[in-house]
């Protein structure tokens, strides 16, 4: 980290997109975060996938919970509303926010403490109501705050810095999310950015609720020998099942890809999700052979990375509550309030 | 029979003994229903347990042609019908009081009173052969037995016609066997018993326009008026009512008829934390949300009630309070949850609560509640319990202002903040404590904030700095004093003389306390009475107390927690206060509130004025 802040002028040069905006303004303050935190890098990637999306910084509303992970909101699109609120509670937060107002874009921002253990009923329950969103769960199995306690996605028989050896099963974030009902489901490495981007433009385009889990190694508590979480366990365990393009619309596609390599994914917004197979037989529009393939792996101490499921026809919670096009937040007496000859004929009812 | 048999016309207490499930609780309420209709107020009660079948209910209705709508205590006349209570229903009848039992087995003098009036009726004999089915059997007992007691009190059979007519609007299936089994048990109770019995209902002119309504729909309803869109909950016992009228009413007000769309939202969330985050996250994000518990989930939402108050997040939050602590009593009532909730979350933290006396308050309150959690950027509680929010209550009608318009508070604008207007999160510009907000999404340079539960300054910046601290907590003191003029002013019933004693109530004490007061001056003491209606409290209660030799503080708690509140907060000598303190799970009684006062009043030597004197 640096005590520099950071210099508001931007270089003439810098390019910008469809809306106008560089990178830099998808940026936010400095980060506070250890040098080589694998939280900073999924910010960079953020920031590079909203830039890329061309969405406009102060549309997102950004939501955390409590945790070195649910800092970083504060590190990225700075012109943004963010909610850092209580630990293990952001999806609740962020559930209330988009019945607010469901035209803004969510993003939210947790950790394996905050979504595994405390707040394990709320990530559940999130997904289980397909609340429109891109939960990002930057996930390292400890908790770094407080010093280095494992958390409950440690691996069974990984080891502390301390020397300590976890005899817990491990709670798996993207099971559960495939279990839960997620409609956009992935896995990602904060070392692998090229991977990273796309999932995470994916997810935003996504219309439902898209969870990415991001293996995220802590520099300061789990990067040692003897933890699953370390750079260089990931990297040696990483099994990537897909290689994610994003497209914007189907005319922007000109790539050309051999017959069989490749599952297109129209989303509902025109935008074509474009899986380049790395692993022939995967299927990501199968949500039962997505779990037992993620299941497979894991028994073997292997990561399974890339898209992992995906529904084209998801749906979300206001879909489900039926609620009117315009935002709650913008609707005024006139549209909510029943007024003073209702309530006589109410009262009369009532004699 | 040794005793004087009661007389009364328009004044006296029927109770119905049942078994939970039995389908007693519609035919007890058209009972109820059908006095109303006579211009006869009434006041029933739910007595019911923890359970859905089988367990011993009750349902009590007090017939007060002078509109004491408090408990009274002590039943005339019993409708025993569970056998499970026999004796414990059989000893609470008033001596000269009446006994209503199914007599198909009779009951051995040696199970009977000698001082009380008993009328047998084969009721379960004259099921069995008018209906083969055994659910029919069941339910058109309850009817039957309504049929019998319109003529024992001589009640007008023809009300009881109309309101069956009316709920059986269009189900001419259903409609014209409760006809005949009603006609049925008034044709037997004619035949066989002398009717009509002591008691009797007379026409009258009392009930006027009042309505008849329950308290959590009455409260649901005001957040429909007042403009709430989202509504989280969990059901708890005895809140869930409110949820389930909202979305109730929300289906017949507030669907958008172009295009069929809802304009709300309801999600039964997974736990009462769940419940009062997304209220927050709503809140937050600018739409009005409430959410609707009791004691035992406020406890669970302390730690997002602490960073609504500190992060400054409009909330409404609807406590049905019940029996506590832990689970307690459920399905009794109680009004001990003022400390838990005045001061719930950790740290310097205190909350705007308001504190409905009945069904009509309860609409106001919460719809008022909407504005000030607006207003004031904070969570605000109305403080309501189970005798208000699950009984029907006769009330003065709702009224709403077609002038009125939500007070959404001090937002920013994309255009003041394109103007330049200076945005500072936590800065009070007013003078007043309260500062502006923004929506998220509202410029695309200008008024972004970050929101946390960490200290910060008033530009909501990240500050662990001790004097960014102390001027944020000072600040949201003042705001706290703002809240005073805001919230609803505590209201003075004088006494006819002056008096040395003044009397504090608040919520669902005031029918008793009203009845009290009437009570008291029948006996020659006089006291000042002041309805204490919100915290934080206004200077009025103090200037009160400080009017009176002795202020007494009726609450329905064990540890008078409203009385500790008004020590702390509105810095009263507590030497100048009596506690009386009801708490065993039933509404308090004017009886308990007169006896209490009495004797205390005796206790300091007070000789009542003489009634001749005084009149």
């Amino acid at each position: 980290m640096t005590y520099l802040t950071k210099p508001k002028l931007h270089h003439p040069t810098l390019q910008k997109n469809k809306v106008g905006y560089t990178r830099r303004d998808y940026e936010g303050k400095i980060s506070t975060l250890c040098a080589g935190c694998g939280h900073d890098s999924i910010s960079a990637s953020i920031i590079q996938a909203c830039w890329e999306l061309d969405i406009q910084p102060h549309r997102v509303a950004k939501l955390s919970g409590i945790g070195c992970s649910s800092k970083t909101p504060d590190y990225f699109l700075g012109s943004s509303h963010g909610f850092n609120s209580v630990h293990g509670r952001m999806p609740s937060v962020l559930t209330g926010a988009n019945l607010a107002n469901r035209d803004l874009i969510y993003l939210g921002v947790s950790g394996d403490g905050d979504s595994a253990s405390i707040g394990i009923g709320q990530f559940a329950h999130i997904m289980r109501r397909g609340v429109n969103l891109t939960y990002i769960l930057e996930n390292n199995g400890v908790y770094g705050l407080t010093k280095g306690q494992f958390s409950a996605t440690a691996d069974a028989g990984s080891k502390s810095k301390r020397g300590v050896v976890n005899r817990d099963a491990p709670v798996d974030t993207v099971s559960l999310a495939l279990q839960l009902g997620a409609t956009y489901v992935a896995r990602g490495f904060s070392g692998d950015k090229k991977q990273l981007v796309p999932l995470i433009r994916g997810a935003i385009a996504h219309q439902g609720a898209a969870f990415i889990d991001v293996l995220s190694p802590c520099v300061a508590f789990n990067n040692h020998e003897g933890s699953t979480r370390s750079y260089d366990y990931v990297r040696e365990h990483n099994e990537t099942v897909n290689r994610l393009d994003f497209w914007p619309t189907r005319d922007a596609i000109n790539v050309e890809y051999r017959e069989g390599e490749v599952i297109d994914v129209p989303q509902h917004d025109g935008s074509i999700l474009r899986l380049r197979k790395t692993q022939p037989d995967y299927d990501p529009l199968d949500r039962v052979k997505a779990l037992n393939h993620v299941a497979e792996h894991q028994a073997k101490g292997e990561l399974v990375t890339g898209l992992l499921y995906i529904d084209p026809d998801a749906d979300d919670l206001h879909a489900h509550l039926n609620t009117v096009d315009m935002p709650f937040n913008q609707l005024g007496v006139k549209e909510l309030c029943p007024g003073a000859g209702v309530l006589e004929k109410l009262n009369a009812a009532m004699r | 029979m040794k005793t004087k048999s009661i007389q009364a016309v328009n004044d006296f207490v029927v109770k119905f003994a049942n078994v939970n499930g039995s389908g007693s609780a519609s035919a007890n309420e058209l009972f109820a229903r059908s006095i109303l209709r006579m211009g006869v107020p009434v006041s029933p009660r739910n007595i019911f347990p923890s359970n859905i079948q089988g367990l011993p209910t009750w349902y009590e209705v007090r017939v007060t042609e002078r509109g004491w709508l408090g408990r009274r205590g002590g039943v005339d006349l019993m409708v025993a019908m569970n056998p499970q209570t026999w004796n414990q229903d059989l000893a609470e009848i008033e001596p000269g009081g009446y006994l209503f039992y199914d007599s198909t087995r009779p009951m051995p003098v040696s199970k009977l009173r000698d001082d009380i009036n008993v009328l047998g009726m084969p009721l379960t004999d004259i099921c069995n052969a008018t209906y083969e089915d055994s659910r029919q059997r069941q339910l058109f007992k309850n009817i039957i037995y309504v049929g019998a007691l319109a003529a024992l009190l001589d009640m007008d059979a023809g009300a009881i016609a109309e309101l069956i007519g009316e709920q059986y609007k269009g189900k001419e299936k259903l409609l014209k066997p409760n006809l005949t089994a009603m006609q049925m048990g008034r044709d037997y109770a004619l035949s066989h018993l002398k009717c009509p019995i002591g008691l009797r209902v007379k026409k009258a002119d009392a009930v006027g326009k009042k309505i008849f309504m329950e308290g959590n729909s009455a409260a649901a309803l005001g957040a429909v008026y007042g403009g709430a869109t989202v509504c989280a909950w969990y059901p708890i016992t005895p809140s869930s009512s409110v949820a389930e009228a909202f979305e109730r009413h929300c289906k017949r007000l507030r669907v958008d008829e172009a295009s069929g769309k809802n304009k709300f939202a309801i999600v039964q969330a997974e736990d009462e934390l769940a419940s009062i985050g997304i209220v927050t996250g709503a809140g937050w994000n600018g739409a009005r949300a409430f959410t609707a518990t009791s004691g035992p989930g406020v406890s669970l939402m302390t730690e997002f009630i602490g960073l609504a108050y500190f992060a400054e997040i409009p909330a409404t939050i609807i406590n049905v309070q019940r029996g506590g602590p832990s689970t307690g009593m459920p399905t009794r009532t109680q009004q001990a949850d003022i400390l838990s909730t005045a001061y719930a979350s950790h740290g310097d933290t205190k909350h705007v609560m308001l504190f409905p006396e009945d069904p009509k308050e309860c609409f106001e309150f919460t719809a008022q509640a909407l504005d000030l959690a607006d207003r004031l950027q904070t969570p605000v509680f109305v403080m309501t319990d189970l005798d208000i929010g699950m009984n029907t209550r006769l009330c003065d009608p709702l009224e709403w202002d077609d002038a009125r318009v939500y007070d959404r508070g001090k937002v920013m604008s994309a255009e003041e903040l394109q103007a330049g207007k200076d945005f500072g999160r936590y800065l009070d510009v007013d003078g007043d404590g309260i500062t502006y907000r923004t929506y998220p999404g509202t410029h695309p340079t200008r008024g972004a904030y970050f929101t946390r539960g960490t200290t910060k300054d008033r530009y909501a910046r990240y500050s662990e700095a001790g004097p960014d601290y102390v001027d944020n907590m000072q600040r949201l003191l003042k705001k706290f004093e703002t809240a005073k003029t805001l919230v609803p002013k505590p209201l003075l019933t004088a006494a006819q003389h002056p008096a040395r004693f003044g009397v504090l109530y608040f919520g669902s004490t005031s029918p008793a306390m009203s009845e009290a007061l009437d009570g008291l001056a029948a006996l020659g003491i006089y006291v000042n009475a002041l309805r204490v209606r919100a915290f934080p409290f206004q200077d009025e209660i103090a200037d009160f107390v400080a009017a009176h030799a002795k202020v007494f503080v009726i609450e329905q708690n064990r540890d008078a927690q409203l009385k500790t509140l008004l020590v702390n907060e509105a810095h009263i000598n507590p030497a100048s206060l009596i506690s009386v303190l009801h708490y065993d799970g039933t509404p308090i009684t004017a009886r308990f509130i007169v006896k209490e006062i009495s004797a205390v009043s005796a206790a300091l030597n007070v000789r009542p004025l003489k009634k001749d004197k005084a009149a």
